[in-house]
């Protein structure tokens, strides 16, 4: 079974369809990568996956989304529960203007609990698994608009795994930040995936290499290519996908 | 025009004219065994140094290229394989400048019997034909011209197989003519190592215009 079923997904603001007939399987601890240039509905088609596009007004989605085999756009579905399923980091790392603990430790208060020698020990356990542990272990009460960039971005990937998702979706995760950054966010995603199904949206086709299981190339709502990263890369089936990572396209 | 698109244009240039560079030596290798020119075979082991360094700055073109544009799909393949058919064509040079050095060495022009009964007249044309053909697939992105390649090697493979009975029978024929008869030999299996070499670039063409592997497969499946 795949840990993410997406089946004939068509997505519409208004009149315009952002999104046609996208079937996209997705196996357990992989990280994936969408690919394609602005506007072919790959951030689109990443938030169809905790629903976030529930948020913008006049959305209509048809089509439905497995994961672990159960649909999440049913009406009996709690969107707040899915979203603890469903991670999600941004293209800008968007801290809460509170200590780096408290950062952490948000969702579980939001979730009642309080018990505070447990939350200390999931907010230690998650930024260590955000490999920001050692960085931040002597200045937890400061607040976490004095960490860099890079850090506050795994400072917002510890938060998402403090409330123990078991998918993180990345929508360009990297994009702001510097290469050293870059490469210890890739470095993480990496180590990631051995507990999490993580899917990534990138602009950046080394990026999308280097850190992906498998690739889907999007273009002008459709999902044009999916398959293996090494084969996507190396032997694309379609033309489009070869001109697009080849940077021909247009 | 991409920048990539101008380097990899450059890079087919290089490549282009190394392809050229071989053909020469191969050409002049020949011409240098048949008429015993030692002039001619000491500028082929001169133009030797000049094959060496063209291999080098292709290397670095393909270096620079990996580590600056980091290509993919097509543009990986053609990169990769213009790598190693830098390599194959260099060994083609190292081929040429060998068989120079008998032509240097040689104290008697090599008997026009030997060349024949060897085979090593037919192998010199077969060769010639088949670096100018892996020259125009590679330029024209011929698969199929590149396949023809795996038979026309058998050529080569087989005469290679019937070099020391066609030597033996040479030798008692003209027992006096034992050095040269050697010589033959070692030619003989020069020129089968440039068909290896000319078949190693068809697998490498066929790798970057339709993305299969063929090394290590057996003929048939190559064909």
């Amino acid at each position: 079974m795949y840990k993410i079923e997406t089946t004939n997904i068509n997505l519409f603001y208004g009149n315009f369809q952002a999104l046609t007939d996208i079937n996209l399987l997705i196996k357990e601890n992989t990280v994936t990568a969408l690919i394609g240039p602005s506007g072919c509905g790959k951030s689109t088609y990443l938030r169809t996956l905790n629903r976030m596009n529930d948020l913008i007004d006049d959305v209509r989605i048809e089509g439905k989304v497995l994961i672990d085999g159960k649909d999440i756009y049913e009406k009996k579905v709690d969107v707040v529960e899915l979203r603890k399923q469903v991670g999600m980091v941004f293209q800008k790392a968007n801290p809460f203007p509170k200590s780096i603990f408290e950062n952490v430790a948000f969702g579980l208060r939001v979730n009642g609990i309080n018990d505070q020698k447990y939350v200390a020990e999931e907010v230690e356990r998650s930024l260590r698994r955000a490999a920001l542990w050692d960085e931040v272990k002597d200045k937890l009460k400061k607040s976490a608009f004095e960490l860099s960039g890079g850090q506050q971005q795994r400072l917002c990937i510890a938060r998402a795994l403090a409330i123990k998702p078991s998918v993180i979706l990345m929508d360009e995760p990297a994009s702001a930040l510097d290469p050293i950054s870059t490469a210890k966010i890739e470095e993480l995603i990496y180590d990631l995936k051995k507990n999490y199904t993580i899917i990534i949206v990138t602009h950046n086709m080394q990026q999308a290499a280097r850190v992906s299981d498998n690739t889907a190339f999007f273009y002008l709502g459709k999902l044009i290519e999916h398959g293996v990263t090494k084969e996507i890369f190396l032997n694309p089936v379609k033309e489009a996908t070869q001109n697009y990572i080849t940077g021909r396209f247009g | 025009m991409k920048i990539l698109e101008g380097e990899l244009k450059s890079l087919k240039q290089e490549i282009t004219a190394m392809f050229l560079l071989v053909q020469s030596q191969m050409e002049k290798v020949n011409a240098a065994l048949i008429k015993f020119d030692k002039d001619l075979a000491r500028e082929i082991i001169s133009t030797e140094k000049r094959v060496n360094a063209q291999e080098l700055n292709i290397d670095r073109e393909c270096e620079n290229i990996f580590s600056l544009y980091q290509p993919v799909a097509i543009d990986l393949r053609l990169v990769l394989a213009i790598l190693k058919i830098n390599n194959n064509l260099e060994r083609v040079g190292d081929i040429a400048e060998g068989i120079a050095k008998f032509v240097v060495e040689a104290n008697n022009p090599f008997h026009k019997d030997l060349l024949e009964k060897t085979g090593i007249i037919k192998m010199f044309e077969e060769v010639l034909l088949m670096v100018d053909l892996i020259e125009t697939a590679f330029t024209n992105e011929d698969t199929a011209l590149a396949r023809s390649m795996f038979v026309r090697d058998e050529v080569l493979n087989n005469i290679n197989m019937q070099a020391v009975k066609n030597v033996a029978d040479y030798i008692k024929q003209y027992p006096d003519n034992v050095e040269e008869a050697l010589f033959a030999v070692s030619i003989v299996r020069k020129l089968e190592r440039v068909g290896d070499q000319i078949t190693n670039i068809a697998e490498e063409i066929i790798f970057s215009v339709e993305a299969k592997v063929l090394k290590h497969s057996k003929k048939k499946q190559k064909q």
